[in-house]
């Protein structure tokens, strides 16, 4: 802080730290990854896809020299421990951990196959368990070096907190992910580790993965189009319209900074009003 | 600045939570009205923040028009409102509690968090772009965790919850661009809290049962309640409506007294 900058806050707000984010090429994920770099942080991102393809290519090259790719699923803990070797290797801190990569599953419960149910499970909750438990080591020291201490934004939903008819999987899987934050919240509270844990529940967010799953609603005869779905979910939204990944973002920068220094265990709803009805 | 271009009113803006977020809200670039009882406590916000002081009591619905004519008169708009003015004072158990303390904290919590939103609301309709806002009411904790000994307390703070949500959605309804947030502290280290402290038989036990209710073991500072208010007041939770932010250091994440 100075007298310039009373607030502290300053042009950028995240300067010095590196933040990793799971899903990082789409989405939600990649709207925190280019807010964390447009705040002066240093970003690894991690996702399925080879980085040779040409999606990936021209988003890293765009996201520049800040930021760098590790090929990953979340599922694998081989995977998180090359993650991990990259990330001590090329920062040798952790300050920000967003654990966003995820998938849903529709339908009824009946029809649910165990290999869909034990997928949507192995990435939204295990993959958020894995990345928890490899990086709790290295955000501990690197914790230490920030006011407020390292933040992990563990991204649940909406459906962790309210129940929707078949969507029994996805469901349950952000509701593991809610409560799984409130315990490494209140364990790294009570041993003065200098790691604060947080869950953000987004509601109908413009993503790939809510496109896909609009279109999948339309092929099974729910909608004529996706669109009528985007209409629909604005209508039933208070504040008229589904979310940019942008305003997630916002909310993810918040839980990263100083700012929300005494903030651990909350959960930050962020879906124009849907669950206050 | 985030807050650049944009008037702010805080309630209760006098001490602690509300004087620390004027503060704040100055230092982004807001102009900010404050209101309170204590005059003499608001001239060193003044001078501390350049804000201004606007003597009202929050439970005073007669006097509500003139304090949001004020603001859009002098300053031509209004963006974002804190609800923050709060008692507990006159407050007891369910079962020794009096009619006269009961009345005074539902006025102030319940009844005068209600007077900011709807006049907040009313004063964000004028501005020059039509309805759009930012509204954020100082719940508590113990909205969700209730206090035996503070049955108006509990039952006020758990209320503006609810007046939040029912806020949020009627403006959705309505077409308005304003947003209705509460935040719910944990106990945070104001002016009063330390009085409290200073004034109890046993300041060290009493500072430290304090600072035992947050896994943290520590309490909130004014400047993090505040910076979170900021958050809510500014552009950057556009899509944040009808929603409870807990701000406590994980106490209620847990069972409390675990």
């Amino acid at each position: 802080m100075s007298a310039l900058d009373p607030t502290g806050l300053g042009a950028q707000r995240l300067p010095g730290r590196v933040a990793l984010v799971t899903g990082g090429l789409r989405g939600i994920g990649l709207a925190c990854v280019e807010r964390f770099l447009a705040e002066g942080a240093e970003v690894v991102l991690t996702d399925l896809e080879d980085p040779g393809t040409d999606y990936a290519t021209e988003t890293l090259d765009r996201l520049g020299q800040a930021a760098s790719y590790v090929q990953a699923n979340v599922t694998s803990e081989d995977d998180w421990q090359a993650v991990r070797d990259a990330v001590a290797e090329r920062h040798g801190r952790l300050h920000v951990l967003v654990n966003n990569a995820g998938i849903d599953l529709t339908g009824a419960v009946a029809s649910l196959s165990m290999e869909g149910w034990r997928k949507i499970m192995a990435i939204n909750v295990d993959g958020v368990f894995l990345g928890v438990r490899t990086f709790v080591p290295l955000m501990e020291q690197s914790g230490a070096e920030v006011r407020g201490g390292a933040s992990i934004i563990n991204v649940s939903s909406i459906m962790g907190l309210v129940g929707m008819s078949e969507v029994a999987g996805y469901n349950a899987s952000k509701g593991a992910v809610r409560m799984f934050t409130k315990s490494i919240a209140l364990e790294f509270a009570e041993k003065r580790m200098p790691i604060r844990a947080n869950s953000l529940h987004p509601g109908f967010v413009v993503t790939p993965l809510l496109q896909a799953g609009f279109q999948r609603w339309v092929d099974s005869g729910v909608a004529d189009k996706p669109q009528d779905l985007v209409d629909m979910g604005s209508q039933k939204t208070p504040i008229g319209r589904l979310a940019d990944p942008s305003e997630l973002a916002g909310a993810a920068f918040f839980l990263a900074s100083s700012d929300s220094s005494y903030m651990t265990g909350a959960e930050l709803v962020i879906d124009g009003g849907w669950t206050a009805q | 600045m985030r807050l650049e271009g944009k008037v702010a009113l805080v309630t209760g803006g006098t001490s602690g939570i509300g004087a620390g977020t004027v503060g704040r809200l100055a230092a982004e670039g807001a102009r900010v009205v404050f209101t309170g009882s204590n005059a003499a406590a608001a001239e060193q916000v003044c001078a501390a923040t350049g804000a201004r002081f606007h003597k009202h009591d929050v439970t005073d619905a007669a006097a509500w028009p003139e304090l949001t004519d004020m603001i859009l008169a002098d300053f031509g708009r209004l963006d974002i409102a804190f609800a923050n003015a709060g008692t507990e004072s006159g407050d007891a158990s369910v079962e020794d509690i009096t009619m006269d303390g009961w009345n005074k904290v539902v006025g102030v919590n319940q009844t005068g968090a209600m007077l900011t939103v709807q006049h907040a609301i009313r004063a964000m309709k004028r501005n020059a772009q039509g309805p759009t806002g930012a509204i954020v009411v100082n719940s508590s904790m113990n909205a969700h965790r209730a206090m035996g000994n503070f049955v108006a307390y509990s039952v006020t703070k758990a209320a503006v919850v609810a007046l939040v949500k029912s806020a949020a959605v009627h403006c959705g309804n309505q077409g308005y661009a304003i947003r209705v947030n509460a935040i719910l502290p944990g106990v945070v280290e104001t002016a009063m809290i330390r009085n409290i402290i200073e004034g109890s038989g046993d300041p060290a036990a009493t500072r430290a049962a304090y600072e035992g209710m947050s896994p943290l073991k520590r309490m909130a500072s004014v400047e993090e309640v505040a910076a979170l208010v900021a958050w809510l007041g500014s552009d950057e939770s556009r899509f944040v409506s009808g929603s409870e932010y807990v701000i406590d250091g994980a106490t209620t994440a847990g069972m409390m007294g675990v």
